[in-house]
């Protein structure tokens, strides 16, 4: 596109992938509405899902999406931040480490033995950590995935330099705003709203599913007192645990209620075949 | 400029873009010839086989959702049939048809991503779709508007269009509203109009002359072009998913996170639009079967590059299936069916955008997964694309450097490949040595 007809430099954009799913990058390609518009608000410098086109830093925003789980990107990671005068997280993997965090509660190496018949021929490390362990971090976007809305709203903030308004409140408020019953307290549905940060608008238990925590712990978080509480109903502390252990299993909060986890990680058959050992 | 006094070069990409993930490709020509090609995976390893290991048979689908954010659902169907064959259940026919009508969805946005915002910008030389929407504002727009009605299938029957919440094993967590499924219909009308001008747009696009020579696998679905199950169809004759899975072998290589499958630990194979249309197409709608006639596409198509119109024609497949399905929907009688586990094996396969997906699990009778087994499309495609490589370079030798690389890329993407998914997949590098 030709800057010609653009008189003042547009503030430059640049998106980078790390582990992850793409999901939470789909989502600015899910904005059919504003892409357009938003294409011509700020110049789009880098982003390999969208396009073949790449300029080099330094860059405005960067939007981050994934966790460190290689040598390798720990060290692209600060090449990103030192190009970015702003640089901002999108989604669990990025903020928490994603669920590819469970393998932080296995043995060294053993989940990679697991999938991989040559293990030796990865780069990859023993854990998967965010991004904020790494380089310092402006903003986090939370959510698996991240709320396109809200995407929206933190890149006008930045643009207009302001911060964000995103709300740190709970789950348990969007489902009294919306006016859905509680199902923790109606039906003993497990639900994790009480301690979830908000901005999926409480979606599952408005389809009668107790919240999952796909937006990671809110402020001020009570995950024992939740937890106490869900087993209290007879939630087994393994289902608590595997509740907790999902897409923001290292989050402070959560982490301690999913370590339970890997008691049935080790007693289950982890032998991966390999081609050397024909199926029966 | 042409190199036909050079002995030999190199093409490499790293990086690919517009594919969903991080890889690279390499392609090395000596006298004329290509001597070798690697599609490198670079994507980190997220280790999904083995975080599943221990869970809940009931948790496989929310978290291998995880694994691709362009075609959760693929992988949500797929593990709910995968555990319901475990347990010896299916589902009855009314969340059926749901669950296709949710899966239409992941396929209109999806294919309409990969046509509009991913492959055509190759077609007319352009960086992406905002340079495209420069040339032809009509056309994007067009694009984007199919895309959001996939959305907004996915919102209505899943929750959300990235992720869905509302799937679980044996059925959904709440049936829709019988007038939020109607209002779907006359958006998908509008999709559907726009998915046939979709078809003769594309087809008036120019292809590179390359055939090449696949052996297809699709799932067979009897009275239906599959999507959300069936029997995988090869050489013929259908197997069930557990047979394929037996003679799909994967292998892991050092240059890929990628575990490539062969057919009997031999034979390379293609699955995806190009193998559905082989294999399916005279189970299409009569919309989608005139649309192809019109666009000139009859089954097999073997050009590579051509997958695009394939792919246009199974976006109106989709629109016309997915308004079927809404003005016949009927809100099941239970949003689900019960699932007790017990220990067993259960193995199913269903059609995602790019490509067939099998999932496989072992559970025992707490119903805790005790190994697990995912075969991506990308997995599966990866030599065959590797193979078309080596045809696109063959063929556009005379090209320069720089466009005989674009020409690679282009070619990866003709597969719509998913790196993420296939690291449990994309950089390009053509080397001329």
């Amino acid at each position: 596109m030709s800057d010609a007809t653009v008189p003042i430099p547009r503030p430059t954009l640049a998106v980078w992938k790390f582990a992850s799913c793409d999901g939470c990058q789909l989502s600015l390609l899910d904005c059919e509405d504003e892409l357009l518009t938003l294409a011509k608000a700020v110049r789009i410098a880098h982003f390999t899902e969208m396009t073949r086109a790449s300029t080099l830093g330094p860059y405005d925003i960067s939007l981050v999406e994934g966790s460190i789980t290689t040598a390798e990107d720990v060290e692209r990671i600060k090449v990103v931040r030192a190009n970015s005068r702003f640089l901002v997280t999108i989604g669990a993997c990025a903020a928490t480490g994603g669920v590819q965090a469970l393998r932080n509660f296995a043995p060294p190496g053993e989940f990679a033995g697991m999938v991989y018949a040559h293990p030796e021929y990865l780069d990859s490390l023993d854990t998967s950590t965010p991004i904020s362990a790494h380089v310092r971090v402006d903003y986090e976007l939370h959510g698996c995935p991240i709320d396109r809305e809200q995407l929206l709203e933190v890149l006008l903030a930045f643009l207009a330099g302001r911060r964000p308004v995103i709300a740190s409140y709970s789950v348990c408020q969007e489902c009294k705003a919306r006016g859905t019953v509680c199902l923790l307290v109606s039906r003993a549905v497990p639900c994790l709203g009480p301690v979830t940060r908000a901005g999926c608008g409480a979606l599952c238990p408005s389809i009668d599913r107790g919240c999952f925590g796909c937006f990671g712990p809110s402020d001020s978080a009570n995950c024992d007192a939740l937890a106490t509480r869900l087993k209290g109903l007879g939630t087994s502390e393994s289902s608590v645990a595997r509740l907790f252990g999902t897409f923001n299993t290292a989050a402070p909060g959560f982490a301690e209620q999913a370590q339970a986890v890997r008691v049935n990680v080790a007693i289950a058959d982890t032998r991966h075949r390999t081609p050397e050992e024909p199926r029966p | 400029m042409t190199h036909g006094a050079r002995s030999s070069r190199t093409i490499s990409a790293e990086g690919i873009s517009r594919v969903e993930g991080e890889g690279s490709l390499r392609v090395r020509v000596q006298d004329g010839r290509v001597v070798d090609v690697a599609l490198d995976i670079f994507e980190p390893p997220r280790y999904f086989e083995a975080l599943l290991v221990g869970r809940h048979f009931t948790e496989a689908p929310d978290i291998t959702a995880r694994i691709c954010g362009i075609c959760p659902v693929a992988y949500q169907m797929s593990a709910c049939l995968a555990m319901e064959d475990a347990c010896g259940v299916v589902v009855d026919e009314r969340i059926e048809a749901l669950r296709r009508l949710l899966y239409c969805g992941e396929w209109i946005q999806s294919h309409a991503l990969h046509i509009y915002l991913l492959h055509a910008p190759d077609f007319l030389g352009c960086a992406d779709a905002v340079e495209l929407a420069d040339l032809d504002p009509i056309g994007v727009t067009r694009g984007l508007d199919i895309k959001r009605t996939g959305n907004l299938v996915m919102q209505t029957v899943g929750g959300r269009a990235v992720h869905p919440v509302n799937v679980r094993v044996g059925g959904f967590y709440r049936s829709p509203e019988l007038d939020s499924i109607r209002a779907l219909a006359e958006p998908l009308r509008r999709a559907r109009d726009a998915a046939l001008e979709t078809v003769e747009w594309v087809a008036g696009f120019e292809f590179p002359d390359v055939t090449s020579e696949y052996r297809f696998v699709a799932l067979d679905q009897s009275d239906r072009y599959a999507i959300d199950g069936g029997r995988p169809s090869l050489d013929g004759h259908t197997l069930s998913a557990a047979q394929f899975a037996e003679i799909a072998v994967e292998e892991h290589v050092e240059r890929s996170t990628a575990l490539h499958a062969k057919l009997d630990g031999r034979d390379r194979y293609l699955t995806g639009p190009l193998a559905r249309f082989a294999l399916n197409a005279s189970r299409l709608p009569e919309v989608a079967r005139d649309a192809a006639a019109a666009a000139g596409l009859y089954a097999p198509c073997v050009n590579p590059f051509r997958s695009i119109v394939v792919r246009a024609v199974e976006l109106v497949f989709a629109c016309d299936e997915a308004l079927r399905l809404v003005e016949r929907y009927e809100p099941p009688v239970q949003p689900a069916i019960e699932v007790v586990a017990r220990a067993a094996t259960g193995t199913a396969a269903t059609e995602a955008p790019r490509g067939l997906l099998l999932h496989q699990y072992d559970i025992d009778d707490d119903g805790i997964i005790r190994r697990a087994r995912i075969m991506p499309p990308t997995s599966q495609n990866q030599l065959s694309i590797e193979d078309d490589l080596r045809r696109v370079v063959e063929n556009g030798l005379s090209l320069d450097d720089e466009e005989l690389q674009w020409r690679c890329e282009q070619a990866v993407r003709n597969h719509d490949p998913c790196i993420s998914c296939a690291a449990h997949f994309l950089d390009l590098t053509v080397e001329t040595s």
